[in-house]
């Protein structure tokens, strides 16, 4: 779809079902801004703004709050640099057919009917504070870990796809065929849900999300990664600044993905 | 605690190898292929025969859970060093000659490689490794790394793994594979 997205100019027909309604659209932005994050001030510094490696054999710590803030405004229509990156880092590819596609990351396209505005935004997980797909999975597969990220345990997933309904984003795809040549850092396989890591293999190496890294390098800067429970942190002194949304807000899972720009 | 200590520096014993039925002169029994990387295993070879399901389960709840990363029972830490040419993929390396030998004449399946690669890493740079403490000797040691257990002889960091309740695997291991 996000192909599609460079060729045609009106919403690709892929990204129908994506696109969000521009009426609620607004009433969600509005939403958004009431509920703006925030940092309590008080909040002791734990990290500095850099992230950093945490050293080995020590567990993610609940102190920190990982997320994304994407100004939505910088990020180019037709651009999929941040798509790309995540095919390359995790190995997949799409599947060719809207139902069963792969929901790692996507562009989602919204187009205002009244004044015939687009704009394109990427989207994925949104690694919930309260996420409801770790409350209808039967086994305990689908959790949050102590940082914030929202994660699949694909070693206790049964597939039974209770989480997919579950999320009000459609953030998450179940692999329906055997797959070959993974990468050695991304294991994936039939039979189970998979979502956004927030590049969880990076983050513990010190590293940014592939995602966020693409869009820098290229100089989009659309995508901060960081620390929302630093207040010293890039992310945290840039959603200070601007406005920023939450997709379906009004529904109070409090994403840990911030949008300003929307 | 010290005669666990004790036992463990016990390196895997000339005597139990020459008895053992992966031995090469052995008629009988599996014969996984030989590591094709570093001279030691992570932990003492008749140890490992008995335990490594345990060591590998237990590690994986840690770090896909807790995210606790680094530690030596990695399931890629296993395949850089296990992973030899093998003919059934053209030559290239996998872990295959090595695992599926033993789990062949036993009867044992496991579904770890349909979603874990059973080749190594194809390396570009040491940045690409998994970062934390490699067994000493391991070829592919980052010699900057600030890990204290990655120094020092093996015998020296047995003794340390002995002597951490935290890398006590046995003792602290809630996974029981059957
Ligand atoms: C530093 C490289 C290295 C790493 C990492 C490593 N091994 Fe080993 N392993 C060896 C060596 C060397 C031996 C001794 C036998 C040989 O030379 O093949 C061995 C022996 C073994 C044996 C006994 C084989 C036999 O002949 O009976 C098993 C089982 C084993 N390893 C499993 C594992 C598992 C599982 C892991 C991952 C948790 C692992 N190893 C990680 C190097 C390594
Ligand atoms: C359905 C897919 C799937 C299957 C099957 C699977 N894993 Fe995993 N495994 C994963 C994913 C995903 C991760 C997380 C990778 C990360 O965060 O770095 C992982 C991580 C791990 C880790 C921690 C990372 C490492 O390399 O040390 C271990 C250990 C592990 N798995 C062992 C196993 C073993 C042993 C089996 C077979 C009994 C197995 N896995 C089967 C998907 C799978
Ligand atoms: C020396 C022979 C030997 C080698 C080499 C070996 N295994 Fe095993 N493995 C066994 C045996 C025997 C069992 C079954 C133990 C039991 O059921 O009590 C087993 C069981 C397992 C199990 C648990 C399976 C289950 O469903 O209960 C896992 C996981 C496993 N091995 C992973 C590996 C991996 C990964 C490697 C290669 C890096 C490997 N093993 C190499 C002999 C070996």
């Amino acid at each position: 779809m996000s192909k599609c997205a460079k060729h045609c100019p009106e919403i690709a027909p892929n990204d129908a079902q994506n696109a969000i309604d521009p009426g609620r659209r607004r009433l969600l932005a509005g939403a958004g801004a009431l509920t703006t994050l925030m940092l309590a001030p008080g909040v002791s510094l734990m990290m500095s703004g850099a992230v950093e490696a945490r050293p080995a054999g020590v567990a993610a710590s609940a102190k920190i709050r990982w997320g994304i803030l994407i100004d939505v405004s910088k990020c180019p229509d037709g651009c999929d640099l941040c798509v790309t990156a995540c095919k390359d880092e995790n190995g997949w590819q799409e599947t060719g057919r809207a139902e069963t596609n792969v929901q790692w990351i996507r562009k989602v396209t919204l187009k205002d009917k009244n004044t015939g505005a687009i704009k394109t935004l990427p989207f994925m997980c949104q690694h919930c504070a309260e996420p409801p797909c770790v409350d209808v999975c039967p086994t305990g597969a689908s959790f949050k870990r102590a940082d914030g990220i929202v994660l699949v345990d694909k070693h206790t997933c049964i597939g039974c796809r209770y989480c997919m309904m579950a999320c009000p984003y459609a953030a998450r795809s179940f692999v329906h065929e055997q797959v070959t040549n993974q990468k050695p850092h991304a294991p994936r396989g039939k039979g189970t849900v998979e979502s956004c890591t927030m590049c969880v293999h990076r983050v513990d190496k010190g590293q940014i999300p592939a995602c966020v890294e693409a869009c820098t390098k290229a100089g989009n800067r659309t995508m901060i990664f960081g620390d929302l429970n630093d207040p010293n942190s890039e992310i945290a002194k840039a959603a200070g600044q601007h406005l920023t949304t939450r997709i379906r807000a009004d529904l109070g899972l409090d994403p840990g993905i911030l949008y300003s720009g929307l | 605690m010290v005669l666990a200590g004790v036992l463990l520096i016990t390196p895997g014993s000339a005597g139990a190898k020459e008895m053992s039925p992966t031995s090469p002169t052995s008629p009988w029994g599996p014969k996984p292929t030989k590591a094709f990387k570093g001279d030691k295993c992570v932990e003492p070879v008749d140890v490992m025969r008995r335990d490594h399901m345990n060591y590998l389960l237990h590690q994986r709840d840690e770090t896909v859970q807790q995210g606790i990363r680094g530690k030596k029972y990695s399931l890629r830490q296993c395949i850089e060093c296990h992973a030899v040419p093998d003919k059934q993929a053209g030559g290239e390396r996998t872990v295959e000659p090595f695992c599926g030998e033993c789990h062949k004449f036993a009867a044992v399946t496991i579904d770890c490689f349909q979603c874990h690669t059973n080749k190594p890493e194809k390396v570009k740079s040491t940045e690409a490794l998994p970062s934390g403490p490699l067994p000493p000797g391991h070829p592919t040691m980052n010699k900057k790394t600030s890990n204290s257990t990655n120094t020092g002889s093996w015998k020296k960091k047995t003794l340390f793994a002995a002597l951490d309740p935290a890398l006590q695997q046995g003792s602290t291991c809630n996974v029981q594979v059957r």
